[in-house]
């Protein structure tokens, strides 16, 4: 099965808009005691943006540690990302990063928890993108 | 001022290695690493384009700025330092210093560019004006009454919306001009400030949704009727004050567009559904643009034909925690 990997902070905006999707999800760990997160199946990444500036640090290092795990690497199809207009160049870059990174698709970026529209835009294109996906993959 | 002071009862030393919630040290870390001074951004690059605009812009320029002075003051002197004493953590105290400094820096820097770009009487002008305009003098009474009153939450509220939303009919008009190449070392500078200012709207906001935790299901309807009221008051106020500053150019309805959007942010910031539909709420490309260059990039797979999508472009990711 298909599926969808998500990273969400204590401030649950990103599971919040997981949460409306109703695509059923796995949640990469807040906390280093928390078990790994292992995938077993190909998987969209749902991730925020941490904001702005000049810092580095964009993609939450969570989630860095999951990707860093080839086995989770090598099942990843491709990204969404939340962020904030408010953080100018830096607005949900942490797609570009791991599109980049991963060297697959940046599919949708949204702000904070996502409106609506959002979510109705993503489960509507959510079936063709698996459909068109190799059917070995 | 004769109100009487409100402080913590008791204050620990506070061991940073010792974090009750972790979210304090990200968002100090943040802020703290975000950090900017007014004298970095040569705003004196921007006197031969501020020549350039017609009496009435720059009157309303004028304006818009010394309304923001009044909310950042507001914000430095007393909202920010109001929330102290009802922090949960000492951490989240060290925070709100963080913050209630920043508005000041914010404050200060609008006047930087008044010396820059205006002349002393017409910077005078501009003061008596904000201290005359009903619809700015009501703005700011609305939240110093949350500021003055005696719900924790509901002061989280007030301040959400101002760092996430009231700020922004001033915010357009930078956004504005850099969209035409004007006043582009303004606009960076403004630029920092809402880079701030949405930290700021993401951490109050969260601290409020950590109080809400602790209340009964009634309690926390009622703050959420409360903050739509809230909500609505301030936005039919706002739109009196968008009509005082840009009848005269025509902007008027381009910024409520820009009002509504932001308004939704600021109750997404406290974990509330967005408000306004996408129809209300499109704003103007070429302003989104000026506050996000990468705002309008193509990152929406899922509409249209979706035949082609961005594999991601070159970035530097500077990090050292990727091993790949």
């Amino acid at each position: 099965m298909s599926s969808l990997v998500y990273f969400s902070s204590v401030s649950e905006n990103t599971r919040r808009f997981v949460d409306k999707l109703d695509i059923e999800a796995d949640r990469i760990p807040l906390r280093p005691s928390e078990p790994f997160l292992n995938v077993t199946d190909p998987y969209v990444l749902v991730v925020p943006t941490y904001g702005g500036g000049n810092e580095g640090g964009a993609v939450p290092r969570q989630v860095v540690k999951f990707l860093n795990d080839e086995a989770n690497r090598s099942r990843i199809r491709g990204v969404i990302a939340a962020g904030n207009t408010n953080f100018g160049s830096a607005y949900c870059i942490a797609g570009d990063i791991i599109a980049a990174k991963c060297q697959v698709p940046y599919l949708y970026a949204f702000e904070l928890m996502g409106t609506t529209e959002d979510v109705q835009r993503v489960r509507e294109g959510w079936g063709r993108f698996w459909q068109r996906q190799s059917p070995t993959a | 001022m004769a109100e009487k002071l409100k402080l913590i009862d008791r204050v620990q030393a506070i061991n940073w290695n010792r974090l009750e919630d972790d979210k304090d040290l990200e968002v100090w870390d943040r802020l703290t690493g975000n950090f900017w001074l007014p004298e970095k951004v040569p705003l004196s690059n921007d006197i031969q384009s501020w020549a350039t605009l017609t009496d009435v812009e720059k009157q309303m320029t004028t304006r818009v700025f010394t309304g923001l002075t009044l909310l950042d003051t507001i914000q430095g002197t007393v909202g920010a330092v109001s929330l102290i004493p009802d922090a949960l953590t000492p951490h989240e105290e060290a925070v709100y210093t963080n913050i209630a400094f920043m508005e000041s820096v914010h404050a200060r820097s609008y006047s930087s560019i008044f010396s820059t770009l205006i002349s002393t009487r017409e910077i005078d002008e501009a003061f008596r004006w904000s201290e005359e305009n009903p619809a700015l003098q009501k703005k700011a009474e609305i939240v110093l009454n949350y500021y003055r009153g005696d719900d924790p939450l509901k002061r989280k509220v007030a301040s959400t919306m101002l760092e996430s939303f009231l700020f922004y009919s001033g915010f357009y008009a930078p956004m504005y001009w850099s969209s035409r190449a004007k006043l582009t070392n303004t606009a960076d500078l403004i630029r920092l400030i809402i880079r701030d200012e949405a930290v700021h709207g993401y951490y109050i906001g969260y601290k409020f949704q950590k109080g809400l935790e602790k209340l009964s299901a009634a309690q926390r309807q009622e703050l959420k009727d409360y903050t739509f009221e809230l909500l609505f008051e301030l936005y039919d106020n706002e739109v009196e004050y968008t009509q005082d500053l840009y009848d005269p150019l025509g902007l008027t309805e381009d910024v409520k567009k820009f009002l509504r959007y932001n308004a939704n942010k600021a109750l997404m910031n406290l974990g509330y559904e967005a408000l306004f539909p996408r129809d209300e709420t499109d704003v103007n490309p070429a302003i989104l643009s000026a506050l996000s260059p990468n705002a309008d990039e193509n990152h929406d797979f899922f509409s249209g034909s979706g035949s082609s999508y961005v594999i991601g472009k070159a970035v530097n990711t500077e990090d050292e925690d990727w091993d790949f």
